[in-house]
């Protein structure tokens, strides 16, 4: 039969995903480190003579209404799809692993409550609790972490109450109760490092989807404020000027999509590596 | 049987069918792009409302005309005592009400009443404050008593706030609002179109057009497109500057800048430190480039040097009180003890031109040593923490309302600025009736704000009116805000 | 079967009052006064007060939200403080277009989705499976509002085949009303298409390796039968989980997407309420969104016992 074949196929098809995805988001981070010490012009300097020019030789992106570099501010708003990214995702986990943790270790009433909330949390749609806590708090970078991170939670709570179950469930977890090992040590010292596979694709999804929801929130002007670059608020300002600069809407979407899409290769490609069993899962 | 009489029907109506293509046309679908509320004019301070129902729906006793100057309406001429304390308006005959009703002094007196009385939500309510008393002495015939000799009274009672509304009617205004207008409400479509009828009974010249439908488009690139596709005839004031040039270039558009009575400035908190140091406020006068700003609104706005229209007579131009000069206002900074600079924040509105103006005042403070942090705001903690808590170190904003230079000399205003030179001009000013000695006040009062340098005084917002070239009749400026249809007409 | 609508009822009641004190909440203490927002700069003390009072803005937080919520109890939503219409006729007009805008998405997407999972996963490995792949992983890393952007350059601004945003309403006619819900529902189906895609797929790659399938296969049906009579069927369930848990992300769509194309929907009013500080139309909004949440998912739960039968005699837990 040919499905061996086929799945070795898929197999080295997710691997080559691996690699490219590997390659993207190493491109992505080395962007953002060199734009950390240089970037071709200041990205925040304007320059109303040379304003809204396309690509050209001096500004390989082109100029936006202000006459600023879009290369330079392409280059300088990763550090701010980062940042936002990689802290919302930090919230996620470092409040969604212990609640989803306990759920599974505790079952009962805890297990109910968590799980309800997390249901309840899911019933806003992220944008809509964004633009009430911004509206709460101000727009900002720091707000947007917020709105994402809140999002993520339930993600991470479910995610890890799911796959500990099944841990739980194993003998050498029988064993360590026998031996007389409270739940939350069990927890920490047995049941984590066996979904922290699955814990690392997830966070490499939801850093994947944070990107997409600052760019998102930014774009709604709930992100990012001036001077600091970000793609989203570089889409925002590009909206008005669509006919007649369409260089301002198609460079900063291409950023956004290259790093998302580097990002999932990266965690499919992962996912396929670290644990096969979940090769045919998605979600 | 009733097939045959529609086939009749048809075939009758077929030469007034092609009619009208012979004739001039006489409707006219004009673009806005913010959709009003409501439509009772006496009821909220959204601009979009007046613009659709001044002049058009609703009457004052007075109106004010293309050129910013006041001209009779219902009240057909009016004698003002000596004092200057006592308004006797002799009223037109033969006016009537949308549904029928007859207009006589009783409606002004009532809707005078209703815009003072206690539980009014007039937003312009301080247009009745200086009335001690409305009197209806005859059916054609009020007498209003002010407490003080009221300079700019006439003037007021020609803003939208001021229309005259019927007892039977009020109360419905805001969905199906009954004035005395050339046009009548015929129906609205929310989100999408209001529509107005000519009115056949209206009491002076009918309009030349039969029809008039408001339509709200908010996106520039849409608004655009409905030009060029011919679904709209004129767009008042087209929000995308960016696609003027391609309007300019085609001869099926007119297209006129004119501008509005939105004086837009970087407005300072005179009562925090370091604003209320004046040279300060010099040295950030000094910072900014006013074309740079300009530029970023697309060259169609108009300098200004202090908060007045440039259009209105008696305007002087004081942009060159503080010209664009980095190393003067370092020099200031120094003096004033900040030769190191300073922090400050910027509190921005939502509009476009107040985020553009923000993120250019930003760099160009930098350039003087100022740390600008932009905090953008909703309209909403504009209104509570700037206007009313006048929690903030600088704002971007257009002050739009007609001929209000007299902010300045409000005790518990915003700007946080105290003159008594200054409010002593206003005084003189409000009691003053003799126009050539008004605009003589006018312009000192615009002396001691440039001087003063009270906000940074930045530019005129534009009026970018595009229309169908055979439309004519249309305002290029917007001296109050409204969108005058009375003079509306299709060339032949 | 009972005991599981049971507990979701007692969930759904709890939850709307759980989202109705928080949003309740929450705008009572956005800084922001309703009645500055309609009267503006040029407004006294005493007429912002007037105006309060008129909108019961100046009664207790208590007595203010047992009024509201016994007016929606009995189906009186309270009167918008910008529009002066009820709240529920202002709902109704705007679902006539946020509605119709999603269901547009849902059934492109799924249209799409649905085919291209399947064929990719019954020719897995081959081209036509890498091809289809790789178009969902880029369509997944695509944000809508970027689309919406380029949808607009290409077939708005350069061929003019439909409107760059807004709508003419319905009784405009169904030609340009349907026009310009043209490229938001494309807009919002196509990054939807790309997940459910990826969706279908590995169902379909499940199913077609449970033993039943196999049964199938050596029992003789051909692959095509065997595929499309026993595989897909099954694989439909996971399929509609995240149709239901797209509901979520589509309403979060819809909020972007008609802030992009102006379209005078839910997503664009409630966006618009906030800013002008319209609380009572937030209020019911917000509402109602996590109620047509919750209603999805439990429909969607239902979907799973109809579309398995195996679960009807199972415990009634589906989590």
């Amino acid at each position: 039969m040919s499905t061996d074949a086929a799945a070795a196929g898929a197999g080295s098809g997710a691997s080559a995903g691996l690699v490219i995805g590997l390659a993207m988001t190493a491109t992505f981070l080395a962007v953002a480190l060199v734009a950390l010490a240089w970037t071709p012009y200041d990205p925040v300097a304007m320059n109303m003579a040379d304003r809204l020019q396309g690509p050209s030789r001096a500004h390989w992106l082109g100029t936006d209404l202000y006459g600023r570099d879009v290369l330079s501010m392409i280059m300088a708003g990763s550090h701010n799809s980062v940042l936002v990214a990689l802290v919302a995702v930090g919230i996620g986990i470092g409040i969604g692993v212990p609640l989803g943790s306990m759920a599974a270790a505790t079952r009962g009433l805890a297990d109910e409550a968590i799980m309800r909330f997390a249901d309840f949390t899911f019933a806003f749609p992220f944008i809509l609790s964004a633009v009430m806590i911004t509206a709460l708090l101000g727009p900002g970078s720091v707000n947007a972490i917020i709105a994402i991170g809140i999002f993520n939670i339930p993600v991470f709570a479910r995610v890890t109450r799911g796959a500990s179950l099944p841990v739980w469930r194993r003998d050498f977890i029988l064993a360590a109760r026998a031996a007389g090992k409270g739940r939350a040590r069990i927890a920490v010292e047995h049941v984590l490092p066996n979904i922290a596979a699955v814990l690392i694709v997830q966070a490499t999804i939801q850093f994947a989807l944070a990107i997409l929801g600052e760019a998102a929130l930014s774009y709604l002007g709930l992100g990012a404020q001036p001077p600091a670059p970000s793609w989203g608020k570089m889409l925002n300002e590009a909206q008005t000027l669509v006919a007649v600069a369409p260089h301002l809407v198609v460079f900063p979407g291409l950023a956004i999509v290259l790093t998302v899409l580097g990002l999932n290769l990266l965690g499919d490609g992962l996912r396929d590596l670290l644990d096969p069993r979940l090769r045919t899962r998605v979600g | 049987m009733t097939l045959i009489f529609r086939i009749a029907a048809i075939l009758a109506a077929l030469p007034f069918l092609a009619a009208p293509a012979l004739a001039a046309k006489d409707t006219l679908t004009m673009g806005m792009t913010l959709e009003p509320p409501h439509l009772d004019p006496t009821a909220t301070a959204a601009a979009a409302t007046d613009e659709v129902v001044y002049a058009n729906v609703f009457e004052g006793l007075t109106r004010i005309d293309a050129a910013g100057a006041v001209q009779p309406a219902l009240a057909a001429s009016w004698d003002v005592t000596e004092d200057g304390t006592v308004y006797t308006f002799h009223l037109r005959e033969g006016v009537s009400f949308h549904d029928g009703t007859q207009f006589d002094a009783e409606d002004v007196v009532f809707s005078f009443e209703r815009a003072m009385a206690e539980g009014s939500v007039n937003a312009q309510k301080q247009i009745f404050e200086p009335i001690e008393a409305v009197e209806a002495l005859d059916p054609r015939t009020v007498k209003v008593t002010l407490r003080r000799p009221t300079g700019s009274f006439l003037f007021d009672l020609g803003w939208g706030d001021a229309v005259i509304v019927a007892p039977e009617s009020a109360d419905a205004n805001r969905s199906a609002p009954v004035g005395t207008g050339p046009f009548r409400f015929e129906r609205r479509v929310a989100g999408d179109r209001v529509e107005l009828t000519r009115f056949e009974d209206y009491w002076g010249e009918a309009p030349a057009l039969a029809r008039a439908t408001f339509k709200f488009i908010p996106d520039s690139a849409a608004a655009a497109a409905a030009l060029l596709a011919g679904d709209i005839d004129a767009f008042a004031n087209l929000p995308a500057p960016e696609l003027v040039p391609q309007f300019e270039a085609d001869p099926r558009f007119t297209v006129e800048i004119g501008v509005t009575e939105g004086e837009t400035i970087l407005a300072m908190n005179n009562a925090r430190e370091p604003f209320s140091n004046l040279k300060v406020r010099q040295a950030i006068s000094h910072a900014l480039n006013r074309d740079a700003i300009i530029q970023a609104d697309f060259d169609y706005g108009t300098p200004i040097g202090s908060h007045f229209s440039p259009v209105h007579p008696a305007y002087v131009d004081l942009t060159g009180t503080y010209p664009h000069d980095v190393e003067k206002a370092k020099a200031l900074l120094r003096e004033a003890g900040y030769a190191e600079g300073f922090e400050a924040t910027l509190k921005l509105p939502p509009p476009n031109y107040a985020r553009r103006a923000g993120e250019i005042i930003q760099q160009q403070l930098a350039q003087v040593g100022i740390t600008v942090e932009i905090v953008p705001v909703e309209w909403a903690q504009w209104l509570e923490q700037v206007f009313k808590g006048a929690d903030y170190d600088m704002t971007v904003i257009a002050h739009t309302e007609p001929m209000d230079i007299g902010i300045y000399a409000r005790d518990d205003y915003y700007f946080g600025y105290d003159s008594a030179e200054f409010d002593g001009v206003m005084e003189e000013l409000s009691a003053e009736a003799d126009e050539g000695r008004r605009h003589e006040l006018m312009a000192e009062a615009q002396r001691i704000l440039a001087e003063d340098a009270v906000n940074g005084f930045l530019y005129q917002l534009p009026k970018i009116g595009v229309w169908n070239a055979a439309v004519e009749g249309l305002w290029r400026n917007t001296p109050i805000q409204a969108n005058d249809l009375t003079e509306v007409r299709w060339r032949e | 079967m009972s005991v599981l609508i049971a507990k979701r009822l007692v969930a759904f009641v709890l939850t709307l009052l759980a989202t109705s004190l928080v949003v309740f909440t929450v705008m009572r203490v956005l800084p922001g006064d309703p009645a500055a927002i309609i009267l503006g700069t040029g407004a006294r003390e005493d007429t912002l007060l007037a105006l309060r009072q008129q909108m019961g803005l100046d009664r207790s937080f208590v007595a203010q939200y047992l009024a509201w919520t016994g007016g929606v109890l009995i189906g009186d939503f309270g009167t918008s403080y910008t529009y002066a219409v009820p709240v529920s006729q202002l709902v109704a007009e705007r679902l006539s277009v946020s509605l119709p805008l999603a269901v547009f998405a849902i059934l492109l997407s799924t249209a799409i989705a649905i085919p291209c999972g399947v064929v990719a996963a019954s020719r897995r490995g081959r081209a036509g499976d890498l091809g289809i792949s790789a178009a969902a992983q880029l369509g997944v890393a695509v944000p809508n509002f970027w689309l919406a952007m380029l949808l607009v350059l290409v077939f708005a601004v350069g061929m003019g085949i439909f409107p760059a945003g807004g709508f003419p309403g319905w009784e405009a006619g169904l030609r340009p009303s349907l026009k310009a819900l043209v490229l938001p529902s494309v807009a919002l189906a196509l990054p939807q298409a790309a997940i459910l895609t990826r969706v279908t797929r590995s169902a379909v790659l499940e199913t077609l390796g449970e033993d039943h399938v196999r049964t199938a296969r050596a029992k003789g049906l051909t692959r095509r039968a065997a595929l499309w009579r026993h595989a897909v069927p099954n694989a439909l369930i996971p399929v509609v989980t995240i149709l239901g848990l797209q509901f979520s992300f589509l309403l979060a769509g819809t909020i972007v997407i008609e802030n992009v194309f102006y379209l005078p929907g839910i997503g664009r009013l409630l966006f618009q309420a906030i800013a002008q500080r319209d609380l009572i139309v937030v209020q019911s909004l917000v509402v109602l969104i996590a109620a047509a949440v919750v209603v999805v998912n439990f429909l969607v739960d239902l979907a799973y016992l109809a579309i398995d039968p195996r679960l009807r005699t199972g415990s009634g837990d589906v989590d």
